[in-house]
């Protein structure tokens, strides 16, 4: 079932902006406001925090008198699963960096955006995961001399 | 008369064989390493000061400059092309270079780039040549009053950048001042908003954020649709891939206000290109005759950026060369440069070494004229990165945010807070939240902090500081009319809807 976007995504993100607000202005009272020199460290946050619960206050009041309205956009469910899905297969490569190395995590990740998320036939996506990590590896190590996470086996 | 016979002098130093390859090799490093996200000039200049020990200084200096600009130049590139900022300042050039980009303009918008960069470049040159002493002097009246209205300024072109939400628009930038203030405070030590993480005790890198936001942000949103084969379309022939004459006289006042608030804002120590370009931008839009249009992929959104840009350049000099200031970590470095070659730069540069204050400054007029040959050609090379399909592109652009935030830090934490930050873009344009503010946020938070808190200790926590300069004044008058106006057009709306209901 789809439900409403932008009424529900201003409201919840605007309850959660007021929680972020709510924390950082907490946070700044345990920071001095004023130092003997002037403006300590919880001056500056403490506005802020002030400013972003007031204006994120004034946007679920918005959304909730939009709320008896009609509009905003239907969310495709399984649209932004696909793209969480893409997030998940991104922060699983992060994940392996430590242990396989830039080069075959790159490898992995190409592959599986290739040949899963994009359904193309596996030699493809095998040969397009080590074409990408062997032009990161010419580019960057070799021709750059730039520094990439190497695994356990070295590279 | 003086300025003339100085110049004549420094091209025929700057026209040696020799001194034009140093500047040709300069302004082609910077080119790769600007295209390459997270390598900076300044890490660069760092990188090859060593090599420039066994040239003469002059010939040094004409390389290392060549960087300088060559490396502005490039940052637009992946910019324009993948939605990858690779330096702060070309963050701007993500908002109407991309679009252009996904309209099929791709070759047109690095032409701009391109020839914006040219112009601007060498507007930037004739003032550094022109007006330095004098600017240079007035620069050192800009105090912390005057640096907070200036950040202050700048914040308030969240209004120009905001979508259909100013509330959505001024909460992203909070966040973006939220996320600026992590990590130690620098005046008293305190930790703040680090949640017990050693990693956040230097604050969150500007380039982990917008590699973040914009370049993940966008592969997840474009990742929605498994359809699309090709991410952007790429005209086929060389007319298609550069600006049309149209384009380019849509952007004539674009190039000039690129290049005028570029050089100004060069010159204050510490404020930078980011905030030009963000000011350009802003300018630009204000005075458009049709604002709303800007974000959708327009020329003079990619001129005006580019343009500051490249003209900061030239003023970031001014007070290097004059009096011996730093503008910025890369202005920093050169300075280290000259002081390793024996030189002093100050007041008496100019008079002492001509050779090579003039040698620079003709060095920079063809610098910018060998970026431009070297550029135009290389447009439909770049172009091609597009036709790459969708399943290919998108690895190769997470592969570039990793080795673009890794090579800054050689951090994995880091690496992890991109994918984090892409997973909040990702939200962020799910619920139409702008991302640009958020960026302003973090890029312009730590000074404006500073100024703010160093303003009141100058009048032990008076206000009254921050107006009673007239420059600062007047810049923060500035502010408010820019934030007013959206209210006062707001206003303006309901009143007349409410006519037109009782009416």
């Amino acid at each position: 079932m789809t439900r409403p976007l932008h009424k529900n995504g201003d409201l919840i993100s605007g309850a959660l902006l007021a929680g972020l607000g709510t924390f950082i202005v907490l946070e700044a009272r345990r920071w001095d406001y004023l130092a003997p020199d002037g403006p300590g460290p919880g001056f500056f946050p403490m506005w802020y925090g002030i400013a972003m619960v007031a204006l994120a206050l004034v946007l679920v009041a918005g959304s909730l008198k939009q709320r008896a309205t009609a509009g905003g956009g239907p969310v495709n469910w399984p649209e932004v699963g696909r793209a969480l899905f893409a997030w998940a297969a991104l922060t699983a490569c992060l994940a392996l960096l430590k242990v396989l190395g830039f080069a075959l995590s790159l490898a992995l990740l190409t592959l599986f955006i290739v040949s899963v998320m994009y359904r193309r036939p596996l030699l493809h996506g095998i040969v397009a995961g080590i074409l990408t990590s062997a032009g990161f590896y010419l580019v960057f190590p070799l021709a750059l001399n730039v520094e990439l996470p190497v695994g356990v086996l070295g590279f | 008369m003086e300025i003339l016979s100085g110049l004549m002098q420094g091209f025929a130093v700057a026209l040696t064989p020799g001194n034009l390859m140093w500047c040709f090799i300069g302004c082609f490093l910077g080119t790769v390493v600007g295209v390459l996200p997270g390598l900076g000039p300044a890490a660069t200049i760092a990188m090859l000061i060593p090599l420039t020990f066994q040239m003469n200084p002059t010939s040094g200096l004409i390389m290392l400059c060549g960087i300088y600009y060559g490396a502005k130049y490039g940052g637009s590139t992946t910019a324009i092309l993948l939605n990858v900022p690779g330096e702060s300042a070309s963050v701007v050039t993500c908002l109407d270079g991309y679009q252009m980009a996904r309209n099929g303009r791709a070759g047109a918008a690095l032409g701009i780039a391109a020839i914006a960069s040219f112009i601007a470049g060498t507007v930037g040159v004739i003032l550094l040549m022109l007006i330095s002493p004098p600017l240079a002097k007035l620069a050192l009246s800009f105090s912390s009053p005057e640096y907070f209205a200036l950040m202050s300024l700048g914040l308030a072109m969240v209004v120009l950048l905001a979508g259909a939400s100013l509330v959505k628009a001024l909460l992203a930038m909070l966040v973006g001042l939220w996320i600026a203030s992590m990590g130690t405070d620098l005046f008293t030590a305190v930790s703040r908003f680090t949640f017990d993480r050693s990693e956040l005790l230097d604050g969150v890198d500007f380039v982990v954020v917008a590699i973040g936001i914009f370049a993940v942000g966008e592969v997840l949103a474009n990742m929605e649709k498994r359809e699309a084969a090709q991410v952007l379309p790429v005209p086929k022939g060389l007319r298609n891939l550069l600006p049309t004459m149209k384009e380019l006289k849509a952007c004539r006042f674009a190039f000039l206000n690129g290049a005028v608030v570029g050089f100004f804002i060069g010159i204050l120590p510490g404020a930078g290109s980011t905030i030009a370009s963000f000011l350009a931008y802003g300018l630009e839009k204000a005075v458009s005759k049709h604002p709303e249009k800007f974000g959708t992929g327009l020329p003079e959104g990619v001129a005006a950026p580019e343009g500051a840009n490249n003209a900061d350049t030239g003023g970031a000099l001014v007070p290097m060369l004059t009096l011996g200031i730093p503008g910025s970590s890369t202005t920093a470095i050169l300075l280290a440069a000259l002081i390793l070659w024996g030189l002093k730069p100050g007041p008496l540069l100019i008079q002492d070494n001509p050779d090579l204050f003039w040698g620079l400054v003709a060095s920079m007029y063809v610098g910018n004229l060998m970026l431009l040959v070297l550029n135009i050609p290389m447009i439909p090379l770049f172009a091609q990165i597009l036709r790459l399909p969708a399943a290919l592109l998108y690895p190769l652009i997470f592969g570039v945010s990793i080795v673009g935030v890794y090579s800054v830090s050689s951090s994995l934490f880091d690496v992890w807070m991109v994918s984090a930050f892409g997973l909040l873009g990702y939200v962020m344009r799910k619920l139409d939240y702008p991302a640009a503010p958020l960026i302003l946020g973090v890029v312009l938070g730590d000074s404006m902090e500073r100024a703010l808190r160093q303003s009141l200790m100058m009048s032990q926590g008076d206000l009254g500081i921050l107006v009673s300069r007239p420059i600062s004044a007047v810049m923060l008058a500035l502010t408010v009319l820019i934030l007013l106006v959206p209210l006062v057009k707001k206003a303006n709306a309901w009143r007349v809807k409410a006519l037109q209901e009782n009416g």
